[in-house]
């Protein structure tokens, strides 16, 4: 079943640069892509189309049947609480602890203590930090301060985790842990979406690959179909 | 109940960030007080030159003299037809009969040379002085009306009210109350716009919160209520001080004078009453401000 359906969506920004060109794509329920492509193909456009961050200039955009693009930005916040985004920055709110960043993306909801302080807690739990619930971003690393993103992006449940560059502040072998807990996520059913230019990463981890090149699909990988050729 | 648990998370949300950003709010706060103490001033001042001007203007008198050979029932009958002209108060101190006899009694315990002098007039008819009705009027704008028609009145001889003094004054005070208010209005203005923009600054730093807030799936409302509370606080807080500072300033102003300025000349107002509602107007300004600042600047932020 098609989760995320994309039909000949185009990207046009206001300064005269086409970002994507007359893209087609879908991805299934529980897949786990990875986006990749050199700087300025249009990967990150394309994710924030996903979110809503951007419109696109024409075409669909499908998320579970609704045409992201036609929402107004007013109602965003409704489709933003169906995905969770990861970005290679992290945003964290820097002084508010490891539980409380997560917490927070609950507590808008107006859930109860209890039920918000449960799922905190099984999340952390899924990311490795449940020892660190109640330190700062600043006294974690950066693959740390990275599953804290991750943890807070899951904690409600989101159908899809889309992931913009998650491993590019961090070094090869943290890298490695932040997929592999992706991996852990998407097993548990969650579709994930990986933006990255690392490819050796992507070479390791089997999964289904697009390759973007000038806002346009260059090449497709099924899964394990991709070959990690060195640079 | 959700809303609820929604609303108590704002507040405590709110009141959390006022001191995580300590500095920033301290920023606010400070211009808050600065600001607050100034229009404070401005209240004070104006409180006072109403009560001032609307003082001298209570105390503005005709004083209506009669003819000298004057009989003593046609004196007291004039007292009544002066109370039944339009325009003239209806207190018992509002007409008062300054009858020459006393008159004549009062400036001869008050000096030895009138007293030698007045001895020689000892009775009604051979005494030199005049008497008089002493009259205050209802509003002080139409005086020149009510002094011609106590002038109209048989035995009446002239009627005194400083003609031309007395509208001067009207005059000037009008212009120095219109002045204090302008002055206090454009202070409250120009302290509603200051402190909005510092609330502005306060909150352009925390672009990134407000960014993780929308991307996590918060709506417009869910993002503004922290802000406006948080406002809320640094208003409450920022009036604090300047409500200390008017408090126990004018009090002290007020005793150190002993409620007098200029001799006896200016009465400033009784501190209690004063305070508590010139406290209320500082905590109300403050709170509707920082209201007003802290909603505007995350306007800004959810314009996509």
């Amino acid at each position: 079943m098609e989760l995320i359906t994309i039909r000949n969506a185009s990207k046009t920004y206001k300064t005269g640069v086409t970002a994507i060109h007359d893209l087609d794509l879908s991805i299934k329920k529980g897949e786990f892509v990875f986006i990749i492509g050199s700087t300025g193909c249009g990967k990150s456009t394309l994710i924030k189309m996903l979110y809503r961050e951007e419109k696109p200039t024409s075409g669909q955009i499908y998320i579970g049947g609704i045409d992201v693009a036609k929402i107004k930005n007013r109602k965003v916040y409704k489709i933003r609480r169906k995905l969770g985004v990861v970005f290679q920055d992290f945003k964290l709110l820097p002084k508010s602890t490891v539980y409380e960043n997560v917490a927070f993306a609950l507590e808008i909801f107006g859930l109860p203590t209890e039920e918000i302080h449960n799922k905190v807690v099984k999340v952390l739990e899924l990311v490795g930090l449940k020892n660190k619930a109640k330190q700062y971003p600043h006294q974690l690393s950066g693959g740390e301060q990275q599953r804290v993103a991750i943890a807070r992006a899951i904690v409600n449940g989101p159908k899809i985790l889309i992931c913009d560059e998650p491993t590019g502040n961090l070094d090869e072998k943290t890298s490695l842990e932040i997929m592999n807990v992706l991996q852990a996520i998407n097993k548990l059913g969650t579709t994930v979406i990986v933006v990255t230019h690392d490819t050796e990463i992507v070479g390791k981890l089997k999964n289904r690959v697009i390759e973007l090149d000038q806002g346009r699909i260059l090449k497709e990988y099924e899964e394990g179909a991709f070959v990690y050729e060195g640079v | 109940m959700k809303v609820f648990r929604i609303l108590s998370r704002n507040i405590r949300d709110s009141f959390k960030s006022v001191f995580r950003n300590f500095s920033l709010s301290a920023a606010s706060i400070s211009c808050i007080s600065i600001t607050l103490v100034v229009v404070s001033i401005a209240l004070l001042l104006s409180v006072n030159v109403n009560s001032f001007t609307s003082k001298v203007e209570s105390d503005v008198t005709i004083v209506v003299f009669l003819d000298k050979d004057i009989s003593e029932d046609r004196m007291y009958e004039i007292g009544d037809e002066i109370k039944q002209i339009a325009n003239v108060g209806q207190d018992k101190s509002d007409v008062v009969l300054n009858d020459k006899m006393k008159i004549r009694k009062e400036m001869m315990d008050s000096s030895d040379t009138y007293k030698s002098v007045l001895d020689n007039y000892p009775d009604r008819a051979t005494n030199p002085l005049q008497d008089a009705y002493h009259v205050k009027v209802v509003d002080i704008e139409k005086m020149g009306i009510t002094a011609k028609a106590l002038e109209r009145i048989d035995g009446v001889e002239s009627v005194k009210y400083g003609e031309g003094m007395v509208e001067r004054l009207i005059n000037i005070f009008d212009v120095v109350r219109k002045v204090t208010y302008i002055v206090v209005i454009a202070l409250i203005i120009v302290t509603a716009f200051l402190i909005s923009n510092t609330i502005k600054i306060t909150i352009f730093s925390r672009k990134r919160e407000i960014d993780i807030m929308r991307l996590v799936g918060a709506s417009n409302i869910n993002i503004k209520i922290p802000f406006i509370f948080e406002g809320l606080f640094l208003g409450i807080m920022g009036s604090i001080i300047p409500i200390i500072i008017t408090t126990y300033g004018y009090s002290a102003i007020y005793s150190y004078f002993d409620g007098q300025l200029f001799g006896n000349i200016i009465h400033l107002v009784k501190p209690n009453s004063t305070i508590f509602n010139i406290s209320g107007i500082l905590i109300i300004i403050g709170m509707t401000v920082g209201m007003f600042g802290s909603w505007r600047a995350v306007r800004k932020h959810l314009k996509i």
